[in-house]
């Protein structure tokens, strides 16, 4: 049987290589047939998902409820010690200095990415801001979102962190952190499909004993991630509950 | 259910005066378990911390069974302290019944509930909360509460303030009809 393996499209665009080795280090291991399949939006991926044409899902936190709760995804396991955490960044020279200072009709750049969007306009409401009274600029890249506010034409942008740590160090240098995401308990997760529960078992036994082995340390290491930990079905359908606080 | 009228429940111990600095109010609170007990009340707010979510989750009586490390810190009690306690531990006196009994009567229908809270922490100080409180559902049966804190928007604590004093006087001038029949 041939299955398909994806990832969030929000992954740093640097890993894609390691997202490939990972798929070929999986296949051999359960020696099955596994497409990786990248889609370049959350949107195209999410059509995929609706069409039941996924297997396995490094699946961001905001989609992780309708995997697990509509499409009867199990959870497997999350990257350890990486959390979704949202930064809220201004250009260095604007005189924000505060969340509260920002006022209606801010504008904020942004990516398409869910749950960075999600735990950013969280970090507004202080300001009486939603997204009724703010103007989105979706962009394709942090790297985008960057560029919009040193152009002048963002008041505000939206980070994953990973990302923001990731710009390079001169335009970091030209913004500033207004606010910062601290909720540890907001992770992406590797969910398997329906059609791949046979093999549940061995990619939890197998996963877990990557970084103890040579060639899986390599693995991980090209995936910019240090271990798997083993995520079990509450510790999943906790965060959703978590998750589903936060959307109205 | 949410509530268990049958159970016997043991009344929380009074706050200890040695937890609040001077100067401070004492005020007894009745809770709806029929318990009651002295809480010390400084009129200081602590800031909500920026960035973070206070996370807690209850058991279908109200009592706290996991709580993050935001809770710890603003609650200003040690988890040991938490774990076990009804989540009334945090009542300020001057949140009216009627927002509480709101909030778990929505929940208990499934529906999720948001709501501005003035909280009490163990040195009588406060903090304001935007909370948003959900049903966890397993396997079609509800097995717990979820509520997660959030920064809240100073207007809308502000007209809180206002409105939750109009609410509490209400229901002291219906407790005190009801008292005089």
């Amino acid at each position: 049987m041939r299955y398909v393996m994806t990832v969030s499209p929000d992954f740093a665009p640097d890993r894609i290589a390691g997202w490939y080795i990972f798929n070929t280090w999986l296949q051999r291991q359960l020696g099955e047939h596994i497409h990786l399949e990248l889609y370049p939006d959350f949107a195209s991926q999410r059509e995929a998902i609706n069409n039941d044409e996924i297997d396995l899902i490094y699946a961001n936190p905001y989609d992780a409820a309708m995997l697990v709760r509509e499409k009867g995804f199990t959870a497997i396991a999350t990257p350890g010690n990486i959390s979704d955490e949202a930064i809220i960044a201004v250009a260095a020279a604007s005189p924000i200095q505060r969340v509260e200072d920002l006022r209606p009709g801010t504008r904020i750049a942004a990516t398409d990415d869910p749950d960075v969007n999600l735990i950013s306009m969280i970090m507004l409401e202080p300001a009486d801001l939603s997204i009724q009274n703010v103007e989105i600029q979706t962009v394709d890249t942090y790297v985008l979102v960057a560029k919009r506010l040193l152009q002048g034409k963002a008041d505000a942008g939206f980070f994953l962190k990973e990302a923001f740590a990731g710009l390079s160090g001169m335009i970091q240098r030209q913004l500033r952190q207004l606010v910062h995401s601290e909720i540890y308990v907001i992770r992406h997760v590797l969910l398997a499909g329906p059609r791949l529960q046979g093999h549940l078992n061995d990619l939890q036994e197998l996963l877990p004993a990557m970084p103890a082995d040579a060639k899986g340390k390599g693995v991980l290491a090209s995936m910019g991630l240090q271990r798997w930990e083993l995520q079990d079905q509450e510790d999943t359908e906790f965060m959703i509950d978590l998750m589903d606080t936060l959307v109205d | 259910m949410l509530r268990v009228q049958d159970q016997e429940r043991f009344a929380m111990d009074d706050m200890r005066s040695e937890n609040v600095q001077e100067p401070y109010t004492r005020h007894l609170l009745h809770y709806y378990d029929g318990t009651s007990r002295y809480v010390l009340i400084k009129d200081e707010e602590v800031p909500f911390p920026e960035g973070k979510l206070i996370v807690s989750r209850t058991d279908m009586q109200g009592v706290i069974t996991h709580c993050n490390q935001a809770f710890v810190d603003m609650s200003g009690y040690a988890e040991e302290e938490l774990i076990g306690q009804p989540h009334y531990i945090l009542r300020h006196p001057d949140m009216p019944k009627a927002a509480f009994k709101d909030a778990w009567e929505t929940v208990a229908q499934g529906i999720k509930w948001h709501g501005y809270v003035k909280n009490l922490r163990k040195d009588g100080r406060y903090y304001w909360v935007y909370a948003t409180i959900i049903l966890n559902v397993r396997n079609g049966q509800p097995i717990s509460c979820t509520s997660v804190r959030r920064k809240p928007s100073r207007s809308q604590v502000d007209a809180c303030i206002k409105l939750y004093a109009q609410m509490k006087q209400e229901e002291e001038q219906s407790h005190a009809l009801c008292n005089d029949r």
